[in-house]
C-alpha cells in the first residue's frame, strides 16, 4: 500500500510555512503554543484563586487595576473568585489537557510515527487549530466584557448557567460566550478526531501494520475515537444552552423559579437533562485527558529502561476497555443530584470495574522498571513521576466511586484533591515527559538535563504538597468552590489552605525553570542528532526536525515492532549501541 | 501556492500488486465519510434523548400535525439518491444525474423552508412549545448538514472535472456516501418527528 | 538519582499513609442512626486502598532502585504480563466485589428505602442564598406553595397565600433547623432558583436541591447539638455563605420550642 493519497509540495512565503500551514508538525506546534499560552493563563488565575483562599482580605498587588471590578482595591469579590475558577477549569481542561497532549504531540507525531508525509486531511487540520484559538480567543473575551466571565463553574450546570442575568454576575455575556466559546471547541475537536482516525487507519506505511503502531499512537487513536463520540454529544447540550439563554427555550429551565424576585418566564424544563448531557462527555473527556498521556509513558519509559514495556498487547486491550468503559460511568458524578437512587448504584459498578484496566496499565508500568537498566535523564524521571501520581490519583478514585461514601465526600475538597492528581499533575507529567523526550525531535536542540532535573524535583515534590492536603480536609468536610471558609467548622482548615497555597506559589515559580529552559534551548540548547536517546520509532529514523514531508520523499519500510530494546548483538540504527533496533531498520 | 486541486493532473499511483499480506488500496475519503456519519449520528442521538426526556419532563408538550410538504420533500430526497447512484453508475460519471441529485437537494431544503412558514403560520415557532423547538431543531440542523454534502457533492463535480479517473470517482463515491446517510438520516427524523411530535 | 527517586517516593507515600491512618484530619463524630454504616465503609476502603497505594510506591521505589547504576542485565517481570492481570483481576476485582456489595446495601439503607410513617415532616426552601424550613403547624398540613407569590421581603419564603388557604395559616417558617432527638425526620427539598445542595458533614446527609422536583431525604439524629448544614452544590457569588443551624433537641424541649413557635403564628 501507498500512503499515495496526496502529496503537497513544500509551502512557500512565510505565512504559508509558519502561519496558515497545512503541515501537521506546524499545526502541532501551533497547538502546542496555545496550550502554553492556556496554562500559563490557568496557573496565574489559580495563583490568585489560592492566594484569596488563604488570605482573603488581603489585597493582591496590581491586580485591582487589572481587574477594577472583580477585585477593587485587589481583593477578589465572591463571584469573581467563582469566575476566576470557572474560566481556571474551562482553561485547563479544554485548552490544556485535551490540547497539549492530543491536538499537540499527536498532530505533530502521530504521522511521522505510522510512516505517513502528512494527516488524511491538511486543509481541514488546518482549520481544526484555527476554530480552537477563535474559540480560546472568545472565552478569555469573557474577562472584558462588563459583568465578568460566569461564575458556574466548567459544569455550567442548569439553571443557573441557563437563566441569564438574574441568576448572577457573570451570567449574562460571560455564560454566553463560554458557551459558544465551548461549542466552537467541539467543532475544532470533532475535526480534529476525524483527522486522527483516518490517518491512523489508511496512511500507514509498508509493514506499519496495526500491531506494529507504536503505543503512543494507539492511545491518541483511541482517545480520538472516544473524542468523536464525546464531543458529538457536548455540542448539542451546548447549542441547547443557548436556545434556552437567547431563544426564549425550556430545555432546561422548569417552570416557577424565583430569581432575583422575577418570575422566570420558561417552563417544563429539565435541570437534570443537562447534568446527563454533559457528564456523558465529561466523564470521557477526561480519558481523553489522559490516555495519550498513558501513551506518551508506555513510548518513552522503554527507551530509558531499555526494554520494551511490559505486555503491550494487554496495554492495548486495556485502552480499549476504559474507552468503552467510560461512557458508561458518567452517573457517577451525579450520585446525589436528585436522579433516582437505584441509578447511582448502577452507576457505580462499571466506575469500579474500569479501576481494573486502570489498574493493569499501572502495574504493566511498575512491572516494567523491573529489572531496567535505567537512563534516569528527564524524560524518564517525568515517567517514574506520572506513575507516581497516578497511583495516588487513581487510589482516591475508589472512594468517590461509591455512593454511600461519595454521600459524605462529594462536593468536598476530597474530590478537588482526586482530580487534580489525575489531571492536573499526571496529565501534566505526560506533557512534560513528551515534552522532555520530543524538543530534541522538534526543533534539533537539546533541553538542559541540569535544569530538568531541578523543574522535575521542584514540581515533584511541590504537587504533592498542593494537592495531597486536599484529600484530608475533604474527609473533614471541607466543602469545595468556595470564596471563603466562614463555616465555624471550616475555619480550623485555614492553615492547611495557607499551607497549600505556599505549596502551589512555589510549584509555580519552579515552572519558570522550565519556562526558562525552553527558550534557552531553542536558542543554545547542543544541537540534537537524530537519534539522541538511542529510540526505536519512526520518527527517530528522520532528521531532527523532520523535513517537511517526514522523510524526505522516502516513505519508511517498517520491519518489526516498536519497541525493540534490549535486543542483544543486533545492529543499532545509528550505529551508538547494540542493545535496540529501530523500526525501520533493514531486516538481517 | 500550489495546492492539491490546482496542480495539473498527477499520473495515478502505482499501485503495488496485492499480495497476501497487504490490504486493498485505502480510500481516507470514504473513511473520512464513515467517521463523519458516526459522529453525525452520535449528535442526532444526543438530541433524541434530549427530545424523549424533555417530552417527559412536563406535561406542556404541543401535539401537533407535521406539515404534508415534509412528504413530499421526502420524495424528493429519496429521488435525489436514486438520481445520484445512476450518475455513479455510467462511465464516466453522468453528469445530467448529478446536477438533477443537486437539484433535488436543493429543492429539499427549499421544501423544508416552507414547512417552516407553514408552522410559523400556525404561530408555531421556536420557544412556543417543546416540540416545535424540536422540530425547527431537528429540521435545521439536518438542513445545514445536507447543504454541506451539496458542498461535497460540488467538490467531487469539481474534482471529476480536474482529473477524470479512479481518484475523482472514489472523491464522488465519498460523498454520496454521505448524500445517502443524509436521506436514511431523514427518514429516521421524520419517523421520530412524526411519532413524537 | 534513581535512589533518590525510591527515597522520596517512599517517604511521600508513608507519610501520607501515615496522617490517613492516624485520622489527624478526620470527619466530625457522626450524630446519625446510619452514619455507622458510612464510616464502616469509609474506613474499609480506606484500609484496602490504602495498603494498595503504599504497596504500589514502594513497589515502584523498590524497582526503581534497584534498576538504577546497575550493572545487572536486562530482566523481564517473571511471568510477563499475566501476573499484572491476573493481581488485577484477583486483588483490586476482589475488593470491588466486596464493596459494592456492601456499599450498595448502605447506600439502599439510606436512599432507597421508604421513610418511617412516624417522621417529623420538614419542608425545606433553597434559594439564593439561604436555607428557609416550614412545619406544617396544628392542622399538620402544609399550605400550597405559589411562586408568584414568594417574596423575601416579605418573608414570605414559601409563597404561602394564608388569605385563602386555610392549611398555609398556621405553618410555621423559620431560618434553622430544629428537630427532636432519635426522632425519624423527613425533609422535602424545593429549590425556588437554581441547584443548591443540603450537607450535614456530622449528619452524614447530603443531597442535592433540583428546581422543578421535590426531593425526600430522611434520616434519625442520635445526639443533641447545633450543627451547619452548608450548600455544596454551586448556586452563585453568596454559595461560600450559604448556611443554616439545625438544632437537634431533647424531645421534650422540641415540643416546647414548637408549641411556643405554633403560638407565634
Amino acid at each position: 500500500m501507498t500512503s499515495a493519497v496526496h502529496h503537497h509540495a513544500a509551502p512557500r512565503g512565510f505565512l504559508r510555512t509558519h502561519v496558515f500551514s497545512v503541515d501537521h508538525k506546524v499545526i502541532g506546534r501551533q497547538y502546542l503554543d496555545l496550550a502554553l499560552v492556556a496554562v500559563v493563563t490557568g496557573m496565574v488565575l489559580s495563583w490568585l484563586m489560592r492566594l484569596h483562599l488563604a488570605w482573603p482580605e488581603t489585597p493582591i498587588p496590581g491586580l485591582g487595576k487589572l481587574s477594577p471590578n472583580g477585585a477593587a482595591g485587589g481583593v477578589i469579590t465572591p463571584e469573581y473568585y467563582l469566575s476566576l475558577m470557572t474560566m481556571h477549569g474551562t482553561i485547563m481542561v479544554f485548552f490544556v489537557l485535551t490540547t497539549a497532549p492530543f491536538a499537540g504531540f499527536g498532530n505533530y507525531f502521530l504521522p511521522i510515527q505510522i510512516g505517513a508525509e502528512d494527516m488524511a486531511f491538511p486543509r481541514i487540520n488546518m482549520m481544526s487549530f484555527w476554530v480552537t484559538l477563535v474559540a480560546f480567543l472568545v472565552l478569555i473575551s469573557a474577562f472584558f466584557v462588563s459583568d465578568g466571565p460566569a461564575l458556574s463553574g466548567w459544569t455550567a450546570y442548569a439553571p443557573l448557567s441557563a437563566v441569564g442575568k438574574d441568576a448572577g454576575p457573570g451570567q449574562g455575556t460571560g455564560q454566553t460566550l463560554w458557551a459558544v466559546s465551548i461549542a466552537l471547541f467541539c467543532v475544532a475537536q470533532l475535526l480534529g478526531s476525524l483527522n486522527f482516525i483516518v490517518t491512523t487507519l489508511d496512511l500507514r506505511a509498508k509493514g506499519m501494520s496495526l500491531a506494529r503502531m507504536p503505543l503512543s499512537t494507539w492511545a491518541w487513536f483511541i482517545t480520538a475515537v472516544i473524542g468523536l463520540i464525546a464531543f458529538a454529544v457536548l455540542m448539542p447540550a451546548c447549542i441547547l444552552l443557548l436556545l434556552d439563554r437567547l431563544a426564549g427555550t425550556s430545555f432546561f429551565i422548569p417552570a416557577g423559579l424565583v430569581i432575583s424576585d422575577r418570575l422566570q418566564p420558561h417552563s417544563g424544563g429539565s435541570p437534570l437533562l443537562w447534568q446527563h448531557l454533559f457528564w456523558f462527555f465529561g466523564h470521557p473527556e477526561v480519558y481523553i485527558a489522559i490516555l495519550p498521556g498513558f501513551g506518551i509513558i508506555s513510548h518513552v519509559l522503554p527507551a530509558f529502561a531499555r526494554k520494551p514495556l511490559l505486555g503491550p498487547r494487554v496495554f492495548i486491550v486495556c485502552l480499549i476497555a476504559i474507552a468503552f468503559l467510560s461512557y458508561t460511568v458518567w452517573g457517577h458524578h451525579m450520585f446525589l443530584s436528585g436522579m433516582n437512587p437505584f441509578s447511582a448504584t448502577l452507576f457505580s459498578v462499571p466506575t469500579l470495574i474500569i479501576t481494573i484496566p486502570a489498574t493493569i496499565v499501572t502495574l504493566l508500568w511498575i512491572g516494567t522498571v523491573y529489572g531496567a537498566k535505567l537512563r534516569l535523564a528527564t524524560p524518564a524521571l517525568f515517567c517514574l513521576g506520572f506513575i507516581s501520581v497516578f497511583v495516588s490519583g487513581g487510589i482516591s478514585g475508589f472512594f468517590l466511586a461509591q455512593p454511600s461514601i461519595d454521600t459524605y465526600l462529594h462536593g468536598t475538597y476530597f474530590v478537588v484533591g482526586h482530580f487534580h492528581f489525575v489531571m492536573g499533575v499526571a496529565a501534566m507529567f505526560g506533557i512534560f515527559a513528551g515534552i522532555y523526550f520530543w524538543f530534541p525531535k522538534m526543533f534539533g536542540r537539546m533541553m538542559s538535563e541540569t535544569l530538568g532535573k531541578w523543574h522535575f524535583w521542584l514540581t515533584f515534590i511541590g504537587v504533592y504538597g498542593v494537592f495531597m492536603p486536599m484529600h484530608f480536609i475533604g474527609l473533614a468536610g471541607n466543602v469545595r468552590r468556595y470564596a471563603a471558609f466562614t463555616d465555624d467548622y471550616l475555619k480550623p482548615l485555614v492553615p492547611v489552605h495557607k499551607f497549600m497555597t505556599i505549596a502551589a506559589l512555589l510549584t509555580g515559580a519552579a515552572q519558570l525553570i522550565f519556562l526558562f529552559n525552553l527558550i534557552r534551548s531553542r536558542i543554545r540548547g547542543a544541537r540534537a542528532t537524530d537519534n539522541p536517546w538511542q529510540a526505536t520509532t519512526l520518527e527517530w529514523s528522520t532528521a531532527s526536525p523532520p523535513p517537511f514531508d517526514n522523510f524526505g520523499g522516502r516513505p519508511p519500510v517498517v520491519a518489526r515492532g516498536p519497541q525493540e530494546y534490549g535486543a542483544s548483538g543486533a545492529a543499532g540504527g545509528d550505529g551508538g549501541s547494540d542493545d535496540y533496533v529501530m523500526q525501520a531498520a533493514p531486516d538481517r | 501556492m500550489t495546492t492539491v486541486v490546482a496542480r495539473p493532473p498527477a499520473p495515478p499511483p502505482a499501485v503495488p500488486t496485492p499480495t497476501a499480506t497487504e490490504r486493498p488500496q485505502p480510500k481516507p475519503a470514504r473513511t473520512g465519510v464513515l467517521v463523519g456519519i458516526a459522529a453525525i449520528s452520535m449528535s442526532f442521538a444526543a438530541f433524541t434523548s434530549a427530545l424523549v426526556v424533555r417530552q417527559g419532563a412536563s406535561p406542556d408538550w404541543q401535539h401537533f400535525r407535521l406539515p404534508t410538504i415534509l412528504y413530499f420533500n421526502t420524495l424528493l430526497l429519496v429521488a435525489s439518491s436514486f438520481t445520484l447512484e445512476t450518475c455513479r453508475r455510467r462511465q464516466p460519471p453522468g453528469r445530467p444525474w448529478l446536477y438533477l441529485t443537486l437539484a433535488f437537494g436543493l429543492l429539499f431544503v427549499l421544501g423544508q423552508v416552507l414547512a417552516w412558514r407553514n408552522l410559523a403560520g400556525q404561530g408555531l415557532f421556536l420557544a412556543t412549545s417543546p416540540s416545535s423547538a424540536f422540530f425547527y431543531i431537528f429540521t435545521a440542523l439536518h438542513g445545514l448538514h445536507l447543504l454541506g454534502g451539496v458542498a461535497g457533492l460540488l467538490y467531487a463535480l469539481h474534482r471529476l472535472n480536474r482529473a477524470p479517473g479512479p481518484a475523482g470517482a472514489a472523491t464522488l463515491g465519498a460523498a454520496a456516501l454521505y448524500w445517502h446517510f443524509m436521506a436514511v438520516l431523514w427518514l429516521y427524523l421524520l419517523a421520530l418527528l412524526a411519532l413524537r411530535i | 538519582m534513581g535512589k533518590l527517586f525510591a527515597v522520596v517516593v517512599a517517604i511521600i507515600a508513608l507519610v501520607s499513609a501515615a496522617i490517613f491512618a492516624l485520622h489527624i484530619w478526620w470527619l466530625p463524630p457522626d450524630i446519625s442512626a446510619h452514619g455507622v454504616r458510612i464510616d464502616r465503609q469509609l474506613s474499609e476502603t480506606m484500609v484496602s486502598s490504602g495498603i494498595l497505594f503504599v504497596l504500589a510506591q514502594l513497589a515502584l521505589a523498590l524497582f526503581v532502585w534497584q534498576a538504577s547504576g546497575t550493572t545487572r542485565g536486562i530482566k523481564t517481570f517473571p511471568g510477563g504480563a499475566t501476573p499484572m492481570v491476573v493481581l488485577a483481576l484477583v486483588l483490586v476485582g476482589a475488593e470491588i466485589l466486596v464493596l459494592t456489595f456492601v456499599g450498595s446495601k448502605v447506600w439502599a439503607s439510606i436512599y432507597q428505602t421508604p421513610p418511617d410513617p412516624n417522621s417529623l415532616q420538614i419542608e425545606v426552601q433553597a434559594e439564593q442564598f439561604a436555607f428557609y424550613f416550614r412545619y406544617a403547624g396544628a392542622d399538620g398540613k402544609f399550605g400550597a406553595m405559589h411562586p408568584e407569590l414568594m417574596n423575601d421581603a416579605n418573608e414570605n419564603f414559601f409563597g404561602l397565600d394564608p388569605a385563602n388557604d386555610s392549611t398555609a395559616r398556621d405553618d410555621i417558617v423559620v431560618g434553622s433547623l430544629t428537630i427532636p432527638v432519635n426522632h425519624p425526620i423527613l425533609l422535602q427539598l424545593h429549590a425556588k432558583d437554581v441547584n443548591h445542595a443540603f450537607y450535614v458533614p456530622e449528619l452524614r446527609i447530603q443531597q442535592d436541591f433540583v428546581p422543578g422536583m421535590v426531593i425526600p431525604l430522611h434520616f434519625t439524629a442520635t445526639k443533641t447539638g447545633k450543627y451547619e448544614i452548608v450548600c455544596t452544590q454551586l448556586c452563585g457569588l453568596g454559595h461560600y455563605n450559604m448556611r443554616a443551624y439545625v438544632e437537634v433537641l431533647p424531645q421534650d424541649q422540641f415540643d416546647q420550642w414548637l408549641k411556643v413557635k405554633a403560638a407565634q403564628q
